[in-house]
């Protein structure tokens, strides 16, 4: 199949960019999107042109590091799939391609479609984790964690951190990523006794990345390559809540 | 040099624990006083940088991808080995140290892999305490599956995606200790030589990827955990940045390479479908718990696979292998498969595939319970070949996977250079010839949480280390060294891409180095690659500058580095005389073709010692010996 | 740190203070369409309901202090987050972003409440101060609605209006339960029967009313 690219350019952070057109002859439709990508790359560079820059590592759809925005939607436009999974086969051919990289204060652009995700860290960082230091675990089996619960949680555990929710959101808002942590940790036994500071400090540090509220526009869901529900943002909501509102957890002092 | 393996001495039951408790510790409050450099987030490298600043070091991290939650282990599907016994199958540390050592071809070092065994255990305790979702069962107890050449269940898993569980679970504890200040994380940043200082290893020269700045780390030792280098095929299930720069660099500082054609090609990879292809994806091993191996018995049989009758199929494994059956271990399975194409018997155009068959598991336990267990990696082989497993059989072949070989360690995984430690799938590790499915995920996570953060302690209280700043004139001629060969890359403006190199390179190690070898083929490549080597220092085009991201330049530091250590893995190849795991020599095979052993001359582990760019590395041998395991003929029949 | 400056700092609390107090007025506003449907009925219930509601006096006031306090706290919260909508991605897509699954109601709900609120206003005086009624009698709510609408373009305001009021509600309703962690996990969790219903309830209720006064149906 030929299609027609419109790609992002820029050189640098602070560069000015703009969508260069780009053609793709003899496009299979077996490729997945990035060889479609290097197959482009390659020819600029015989033709001694600057390849495009994208981020990219497993191609398997679990590291996160791949992030385009294809035809306006994060990861292009098959549902449940990252942009390494994306095979050509779903574009028709002829068709006219414009990919841009994530957009959000939070994710300056590094060059060309690669993006600066590390606020997405730093949201874990504030508390996205069990304080458990190396030894001293207790046997595997003495928690008993019903299937489903666990099950609940590792639906949520499947986030890969690529940010299309954030991408997608028209606030810009990272609350699906975050609320898919506070709910794969806030569901196991292992994740109660910091469950309610934890929300408040990941909240927070979501709120100083700059990322936006959650009006619950819903297209972060969409867009998510691991299908992560919106339910998760409920919870998070949730628990916030308690931890701000009803007292006994204890958790506004330990907030700060 | 000498390969001192410092084995404790005892019966292996007790070595590890006296070991942990004659080597020296580093006093609580001078533990601050240590900067210990990791490079490498993956589960090796980030589960030793939380557990070494837990105890109290201080602690740099570095990664090539943005966020250390990238490192390839986040690809891991299948599940993490441990020898819980919990189904009460007749597991124990010792089996599982017995199927290590008999897996591996006999080809590892007793001591290390009963360590290795022994901690398993505390694994799966730690990272339940971290929330990782183990799968579990009804009544809430953790869930095993088996897998690959293992006849008890002693596999945990997290649905498909095992690896990425565990990965988060500790890049979590890594984040935590970062947001205390006890690791700084250095994203985006490549090591790209290692400063040998006095005979020590005290830092490391890295590439900020973004400005392109050339700057030194120096500290008070250094730990690899960079994985593997199974990229050097181009073709491989290896996450695309996967690479052996830094350990080659590190082997060109004198640290001893082992055992380098050790390689493991992976039964049930998808096959390749074109030219562009980039990467190959892997269909998990425990798929082959319930999948059934076969192709048709009659030569060129181009029938759609439901009308094939039973009768007419050769399900090759359950055959050959009557009590591993389509569990047989890795090396065995791939080279089954491999035969049957040569037969000219494969399926799928071009004939490189052998079927992988749900039918009769669906038809036992329903499409839910095979949903619940392969989802995942059922909707990943539709999404990639557009087939629906659950209606026909998935096809398979095999792809170059996991390097045993890496960097020569002892038993307290420290390199032929004092202070350099090599943890992970980067150092020649405890699989011998060949790993069993599930157990580099183990390693991993057992030398990275426990053992490097006892070992390190020792090398720190006893070394008497001088003090060196970023003004030490050695540093300055890395930096520079590293510099100029930056440059000379952009310098020469050739007319081939560094990934048209790569395909070449891998192409020939397919061909020559892969699957299956023989003396003249490695001769052969031992000649080719030089060439192409020379070809790419004159021809490669790497456009773009050095100070800012230049993902062309990233690609071609790596691939002048695979270009080197593939001649080492021909070398080595070349030198091993028999048939051992992942390592099978057509001259040396059994009359039904099954790998044949020589322990009588090959019982060792090959280290490669660097003796410079035009003369050829020289052999040292660690003998191995195995008191415990009695070395025989391995037979999974 | 206290825990209400805890919640107006961050967008999460903000969201929670919007759906409380956009709760409160959703109330009123349930009550207010069923008692404005008595005009159905003639002047004598329309008019004694509005005689009981000021004859109450204190109570009255008290209702519409919370409704002041309410609206005034949403109003600001909805600013507050608009500017960190903005904020948050300064620089936006060149060729824009295709909405998915977000509905018209949730993308116009910024602007949708802007027009409420001026409507707001000019109902106020329309209805209550009575400034901007032709010829306003204190007292008689059913002749001031009837007078009020035989003017099309005070019609097609209102009904513009509420249009919008519909719009805000079956996305707010919706939003509100789980803006306060309320909603239960679901299958489809974009399904939003309930708001649906009130808001077609509020919508309707409201709108044939002027449709009514000036088909003179109601006269
Ligand atoms: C598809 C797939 C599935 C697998 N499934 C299983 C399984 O089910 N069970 C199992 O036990 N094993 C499995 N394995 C093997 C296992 O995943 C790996 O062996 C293991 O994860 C390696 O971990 P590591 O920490 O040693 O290295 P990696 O996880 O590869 O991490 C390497 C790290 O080093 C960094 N790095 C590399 N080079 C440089 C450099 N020059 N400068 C700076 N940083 C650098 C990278 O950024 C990365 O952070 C699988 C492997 C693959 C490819
Ligand atoms: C009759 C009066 C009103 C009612 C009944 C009402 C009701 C609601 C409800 C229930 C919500 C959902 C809150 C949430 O999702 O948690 C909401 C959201 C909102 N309202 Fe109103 N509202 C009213 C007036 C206004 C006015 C006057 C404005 C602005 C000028 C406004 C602006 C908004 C905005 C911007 C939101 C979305 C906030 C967000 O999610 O980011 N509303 N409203
Ligand atoms: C067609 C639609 C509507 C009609 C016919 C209507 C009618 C009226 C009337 C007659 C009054 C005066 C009642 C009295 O003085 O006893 C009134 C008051 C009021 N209306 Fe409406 N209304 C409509 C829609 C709305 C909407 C959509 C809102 C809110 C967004 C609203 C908010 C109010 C408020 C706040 C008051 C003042 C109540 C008080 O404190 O006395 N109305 N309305
Ligand atoms: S929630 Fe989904 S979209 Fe957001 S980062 Fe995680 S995987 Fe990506
Ligand atoms: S799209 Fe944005 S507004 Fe909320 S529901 Fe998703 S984060
Ligand atoms: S490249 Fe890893 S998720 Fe796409």
């Amino acid at each position: 199949m030929k299609l027609t690219l419109r790609v992002w350019r820029q050189s640098g952070p602070s560069a000015p960019g703009r969508l260069v057109q780009y053609e793709a002859p003899a496009i299979s439709p077996d490729m997945s999107f990035l060889e479609m990508l290097d197959v482009v790359n390659e020819r600029l560079i015989e033709e001694g042109e600057v390849p495009i820059a994208f981020d990219h590592d497993c191609r398997e759809g679990i590291c996160g590091s791949c992030s385009l925005m294809i035809n306006g939607i994060p990861h292009g436009p098959m549902p449940g799939t990252a942009t390494c999974q994306l095979h050509m086969r779903s574009f028709s051919d002829g068709a006219v391609i414009t990919i841009e990289p994530f957009r959000a204060r939070a994710f300056p652009v590094v060059r060309d479609l690669v993006v600066n995700r590390g606020a997405l860290d730093r949201i874990i960082q504030a508390g996205g984790y069990i304080d458990s230091p190396t030894g001293g675990a207790p046997d595997g089996n003495t928690l008993l964690i019903p299937k489903d619960r666990v099950d609940t949680a590792m639906d949520a555990a499947q986030c890969i951190g690529c940010g299309a929710c954030v991408a997608a959101c028209p606030n810009g808002s990272a609350s699906l990523f975050t609320a898919a942590k506070v709910t794969h940790l806030g569901l196991l036994p292992q994740g109660q006794p910091e469950r309610y500071r934890r929300v408040l400090r990941m909240v927070a540090q979501m709120d100083i990345e700059h990322f936006g509220g959650c009006t619950l526009y819903g297209e972060c869901q969409d867009a998510c390559p691991k299908l992560i529900s919106i339910d998760t943002i409920t919870r998070m909501n949730r628990d916030f809540l308690k931890a701000t509102l009803s007292s006994g957890h204890g958790a506004v002092a330990q907030s700060d | 040099m000498e390969l001192r393996s410092r084995v404790p001495g005892g019966p292996i039951e007790e070595k590890w624990d006296r070991h942990r408790f004659e080597m020296k510790l580093v006093n609580p409050a001078n533990k601050r006083k240590h900067t210990v450099l990791v490079v490498g987030s993956g589960l090796a490298g980030a589960s030793a940088a939380a557990s070494l600043s837990e105890l109290g070091y201080k602690v740099k991290c570095f990664c090539f991808q943005d966020s250390p939650r990238r490192a390839h282990s986040i690809a891991a599907q299948g599940g993490i080995n441990a020898a819980k016994n919990y189904r009460n199958d007749g597991d124990s540390i010792y089996r599982l140290f017995y199927d290590t050592v008999k897996g591996g071809d006999f080809r590892s070092r007793e001591a290390n892999v009963y360590r290795l065994a022994q901690i398993s255990v505390e694994i799966i305790d730690q990272c339940v305490a971290q929330g990782v979702p183990f799968a579990r069962e009804y009544g809430g107890l953790l869930a095993n599956r088996s897998f690959g050449g293992a006849q008890v269940s002693r596999t945990f898993y997290a649905r498909g995606q095992t690896g990425q569980q565990l990965l988060l679970g500790a890049y979590q504890q890594m984040e935590k200790e970062i947001g205390r200040g006890g690791v700084t994380m250095y994203p985006r940043t490549e090591m790209l030589d290692l400063v040998v200082i006095e005979g020590r290893a005290r830092g490391i020269v890295v590439r900020d990827m973004v400005s392109g700045k050339i700057s030194t780390h120096l500290a008070d030792a250094v730990v690899l955990g960079t994985g593997g280098y199974g990229n050097v095929f181009y073709l491989s299930t290896n996450a695309k940045g996967s690479n052996a720069t830094a350990i080659w660099r590190a082997y060109k500082r004198g640290a001893a390479f082992a055992n380098p054609c050790y390689t493991q090609i992976h039964p049930t990879c998808i096959p390749v479908s074109g030219e562009y292809q980039s990467k190959l994806t892997l269909m998990s091993e425990s798929l082959r718990n319930d999948g059934r191996v076969w192709v048709p018995k009659q030569k060129g049989d181009k029938r759609p696979p439901d009308q094939i009758p039973d009768a007419e199929r050769d399900y090759y494994l359950e055959r050959k292998y009557p009590s591993f059956g389509n569990l047989a271990p890795r090396d065995i399975a791939s080279r089954a498969a491999k035969e049957v194409c040569d037969e000219m018997r494969g399926v799928g155009e071009g004939g490189l595939g052998v079927y992988l068959d749900f039918a009769d598991a669906i038809k036992r336990l329903g499409v839910q319970t095979i949903r619940e267990r392969y989802g995942n990696l059922f909707e990943m082989y539709q999404r990639i070949t557009d087939e629906n497993p659950y209606q026909g059989p998935m096809r398979i072949y095999p792809a170059v996977h996991y390097t045993m070989g890496g960097l020569w360690v002892d038993y307290n995984l420290m390199s032929t250079i004092p202070g350099l430690h090599v943890i992970g799938e980067a150092n020649f590790s405890d699989h011998g010839a060949n790993r069993l499915g599930a157990s580099a995920l183990m390693q991993g996570l057992a030398d990275g949480y426990f053992i490097l953060p006892a070992t390190i302690s020792d090398y720190l209280a006893s070394a008497k280390l001088s003090k060196v700043d970023p003004g030490h004139p050695e540093c300055r001629r890395m930096e520079e060294e590293v510099a100029s060969n930056t440059r000379r890359l952009l310098g020469i403006q050739g007319k081939r891409t560094v990934d048209s190199f790569h395909r070449e390179l891998g192409k020939l190690m397919w061909d020559y180095c892969g699957m299956a070898r023989n003396a003249t083929g490695l001769k052969k490549a031992l000649s080719l690659i030089p060439e192409l080597r020379a070809e790419f220092w004159r021809n490669v085009n790497v456009p773009g500058s050095d100070t800012e991201l230049n993902q062309a330049l990233e690609k071609a530091g790596r691939v002048a580095d695979f270009l080197e250590l593939a001649e080492l893995m021909c070398l080595d190849a070349l030198h091993r005389e028999e048939s051992c795991g992942g390592h099978f020599r057509e001259e040396f095979q059994t009359e039904d073709g099954e790998a044949l052993r020589d322990d009588e001359h090959f019982a060792y582990v090959a280290a490669w010692e660097y003796q410079g760019s035009n003369a050829s590395p020289e052999l040292h041998k660690e003998p191995l010996e195995f008191e415990y395991v009695r070395l025989a003929q391995r037979s999974y029949k | 740190m206290n825990r209400l400056q805890l919640l107006w700092k961050s967008s999460v609390g903000k969201k929670f203070i919007m759906a409380v107090t956009g709760l409160i007025w959703v109330v009123y506003l349930i009550t207010h369409v069923l008692a404005n449907l008595l005009v159905f009925q003639g002047p004598a219930k329309i008019n004694a309901y509005s005689a009981f509601l000021h004859g109450t006096g204190g109570a009255l006031w008290a209702a519409r202090l919370v409704l002041i306090v309410a609206l005034v706290l949403h109003v600001v919260a909805a600013v507050q987050l608009a500017e960190r909508r903005h904020e948050a991605r300064p620089v936006g897509y060149a060729a824009g972003r295709e909405p998915q699954v977000s509905t018209v109601a949730s993308r116009s709900i910024r602007w949708g409440g802007a027009v409420i609120l001026a409507f707001l206003v000019y109902h106020l005086l329309h209805f209550t101060v009575g400034t901007a009624h032709p010829n306003f009698v204190e007292g008689d709510p059913y002749h001031n609605v009837v007078a009020g609408f035989h003017n099309p373009l005070v019609v097609v305001f209102y009904l513009i209006a509420m249009a919008f009021v519909g719009l805000h509600l079956y996305h707010g309703i919706w939003s509100s339960g789980r803006s306060l962690g309320m909603s239960p996990p679901s299958p489809r969790p974009l399904r939003r029967t309930l708001a649906l219903a009130l808001a077609l309830l509020v919508w309707l209720g409201f709108s044939v009313i002027p449709i009514a006064v000036y088909a003179g149906v109601v006269r």
